[in-house]
């Protein structure tokens, strides 16, 4: 790969990504999945950065799922859309972060939507006031919770405890990216490096000190896609999916994998742990997986935050030779405390791959 | 008529070719060329087909006579002026020249490949386009073809697709691919050649045998699918992913080399000295001639002629007959005046 070659089309595909004062709205999976990414990144934002960004309680699902299993037409996905504007209208703020890439896409196709048939923004309009007597202003700002860690992945390189490095040797960690389909695939333009290359996640590998790795089915889809899992019956076709993206990027020897997609860090993860059933076969050697971090997991390990707190504890992979390697301290007898320090159930761990 | 004069924008085929014509009707034509060197892009074409004649023979004969034009190369037009009948001509070179007529024959651009970002030219080493396999046939150096085993041909590259806003044929990449195919099989006998394509336009004389000929004689297998993404596997190898129409399947193959037919395209310059001279453009980018019959090498603005490749794709037998045309044109022309 030329690097020249990707840097050109990085330095075509450049976002504008407001500084500071977002409003930020939650995945509904994410929050089931890695429930601390979500808490840990308003903590990073606000707290580690000093930046300025607010949830409201009111706000809801993008209804993306349901859009894409055909469960609701997309007027009323749309309306959705508006209504979740105007809590961003109501409560002051004009740029808006989203935690899903999916939302992302329906945001970006909804917006896009409206600029080429302003009758339908109308329609959005009058049906969500007929509904719920709300209005919205189109946000001067739409990013993924992604861009925004990109845009300050400096400012928390400064601030590094811990790179992305190996604490014994000194080497950058080899990191492989995934980034999720409805990032870039749909509107290229929206996305940070664009659709084919996107520079989004490999740019704060490479700012933390890890060396990112290209692999050949680096932009396939990680085999979630809504029908293939949400449909019980294509459950194979999306299991077979994220064995092609572990395939092929096994013989690279990652060390974790980098995602900033709710649905592809829960498959990427929790899969590798049906394919050693399926097939005895694990990606990190043997009886190991390939840790999968969220981009705001890394963010966290980062900057120091503990790793029981950023809830790594819910990976179905086992985080800890990756914690070993970075030389980030953990007590695995914190591992299974809640937050109010008590003990939380444990799980049932499976003999085949090493989870914990 | 003998004091008319007769400017030419553009010395690659059709301007050499129109000038020459000129010339021998007794005329003294003048030949203006952007660049240091006339020929166009036959200077970057090892052969053509279907007969595979060196493109640098027929340049060599286009540029063999040239006396009684007068041409200027380092010339690049910057500006089209009217005074009355008369055009004045501004070049980069300092020179302002006087037409009673202008003929263009501007050419085209190769569509750049690096637009399809999808198909890895210019950030994988063994991804090609189609001028580069050409010059590595000149050349018989390429850094990065070594015996390969695995080729790949991919059409349409810039051409009827509706992603890039260019619905058009490119009309010779076709035959150019073919053409390459063979040529390549001839230099690595034991490479599998592969061409992706579309639909196959062998529509000129002794085409449709080049592709029989690449079926029956070189065993070249032909998939009819576009390749739809291409990464690089560790040994540099590239993965490609394309569909297979006919199968009604997607397929997934590697490959040592691939080599992107990149389309004909309009020339960066064409709106702004379209502007300047107040002509028509196509949907496509091209200059509009007159009508498109009977009056093919005029302009909608009188004076100004088209030639070649600046009025869309073509062969290069069209491009010398459109140039041919053009020349025989101007002079009625000028004799009406």
């Amino acid at each position: 790969m030329k690097f020249s070659g990707i840097q050109k089309i990085w330095s075509e595909w450049e976002k504008e990504i407001p500084d500071d004062h977002w409003f930020y709205v939650r995945s509904c999976i994410r929050q089931n999945f890695f429930p601390a990414s979500e808490r840990r990144y308003l903590d990073i934002v606000r707290g580690n950065l000093g930046r300025d960004i607010f949830e409201h309680p009111e706000h809801t699902t993008c209804g993306g799922i349901a859009y894409h299993n055909e469960c609701i037409p997309q007027l009323t996905q749309m309306t959705i859309v508006g209504r979740q504007f105007s809590i961003m209208t109501e409560s002051g703020y004009s740029n808006y972060v989203c935690s899903c890439v999916t939302s992302f896409g329906l945001y970006c196709e909804a917006l896009n939507t409206w600029k080429e048939h302003p009758e339908i923004e109308a329609m959005v309009r009058e049906k969500l006031w007929e509904s719920c007597h709300r209005e919205f202003e189109i946000p001067k700002s739409l990013v993924h919770a992604s861009d925004l860690i990109y845009h300050l992945r400096h400012e928390i390189g400064a601030k590094a405890v811990h790179k992305l490095t190996n604490a014994n040797t000194g080497e950058p960690l080899r990191v492989v990216d995934h980034v999720g389909c409805h990032y870039a695939k749909m509107f290229p333009t929206k996305g940070v490096g664009g659709a084919e290359y996107p520079h989004v996640l490999s740019g704060m590998v490479e700012a933390w000190g890890g060396e990112s790795i290209d692999y050949p089915e680096r932009r396939h889809c990680c085999g979630y896609g809504f029908r293939q899992y949400h449909i019980k019956e294509n459950r194979g076709y999306c299991v077979s999916n994220t064995h092609k993206k572990l395939e092929s990027m096994e013989p690279y020897h990652p060390d974790f994998i980098i995602t900033n997609c709710p649905g592809c860090a829960y498959f990427l993860d929790r899969w590798q742990y049906v394919i050693a059933h399926q097939t005895r076969h694990t990606y990190g050697g043997p009886g190991q997986g390939i840790p999968v971090l969220t981009f705001e997991e890394a963010a966290g390990l980062v900057l120091g935050y503990d790793p029981w707190d950023l809830g790594l504890q819910m990976h179905q992979v086992a985080v800890e030779p990756l914690l070993d390697k970075m030389g980030v301290p953990y007590d695995p007898a914190k591992k299974y405390l809640g937050t109010n320090g008590k003990a939380i159930p444990r799980p049932e761990l499976p003999s085949i791959i090493r989870c914990c | 008529m003998i004091n008319k004069n007769i400017v030419i924008v553009g010395g690659g085929p059709a301007g050499l070719e129109a000038a020459r014509t000129l010339r021998n009707a007794g005329l003294t034509p003048i030949l203006l060329e952007g660049s240091d060197r006339l020929g166009g892009h036959l200077l970057e074409w090892d052969s053509l087909f279907p007969s595979n004649q060196k493109a640098s023979e027929v340049l060599e004969s286009l540029t063999a006579d040239l006396e009684g034009i007068k041409w200027f190369t380092n010339s690049k037009v910057e500006e089209i002026s009217r005074i009355k009948d008369i055009y004045l001509v501004r070049t980069s070179s300092g020179y302002t020249f006087q037409a009673n007529a202008v003929l263009l024959t501007t050419g085209f651009s190769l569509f750049n490949a690096t637009l399809k970002q999808e198909l890895g030219y210019g950030i994988y080493d063994r991804v090609i386009t189609n001028a580069d396999m050409e010059r590595y046939f000149a050349t018989g150096e390429h850094p990065c073809i070594h015996e390969p085993k695995t080729i790949g041909f991919v059409h349409c590259v810039g051409s009827r697709d509706e992603k890039i806003c260019n619905r058009a044929c490119s009309k010779v990449c076709c035959a150019t691919a073919i053409k390459q195919a063979c040529h390549i099989k001839e230099k690595f006998p034991l490479a599998q050649v592969y061409c992706f394509y579309m639909d196959l336009r062998m529509f000129g004389r002794g085409w449709e045998d080049m592709y029989y000929n690449a079926q029956t004689k070189y065993g070249i297998r032909f998939v009819r699918g576009r390749v739809c993404e291409v990464s690089e596997g560790m040994d540099a190898t590239l993965n490609i992913k394309a569909e297979d129409t006919l199968l009604g399947k997607p397929i997934r193959m590697k490959m040592d080399l691939l080599v992107l037919m990149s389309g004909i395209r309009p020339r960066k310059d064409t709106e702004d000295i379209a502007s300047n001279l107040h002509i028509e453009l196509g949907t496509d980018g091209f200059y509009s001639p007159r009508d498109p019959f009977i009056r093919t090498n005029e302009s909608s603005n009188e004076g100004i002629f088209l030639a070649g490749t600046c009025t869309g794709p073509a062969t290069l037998p069209e491009t010398f007959s459109s140039a041919r045309s053009a020349a025989a044109r101007i002079i009625e022309y000028l004799e009406s005046k």
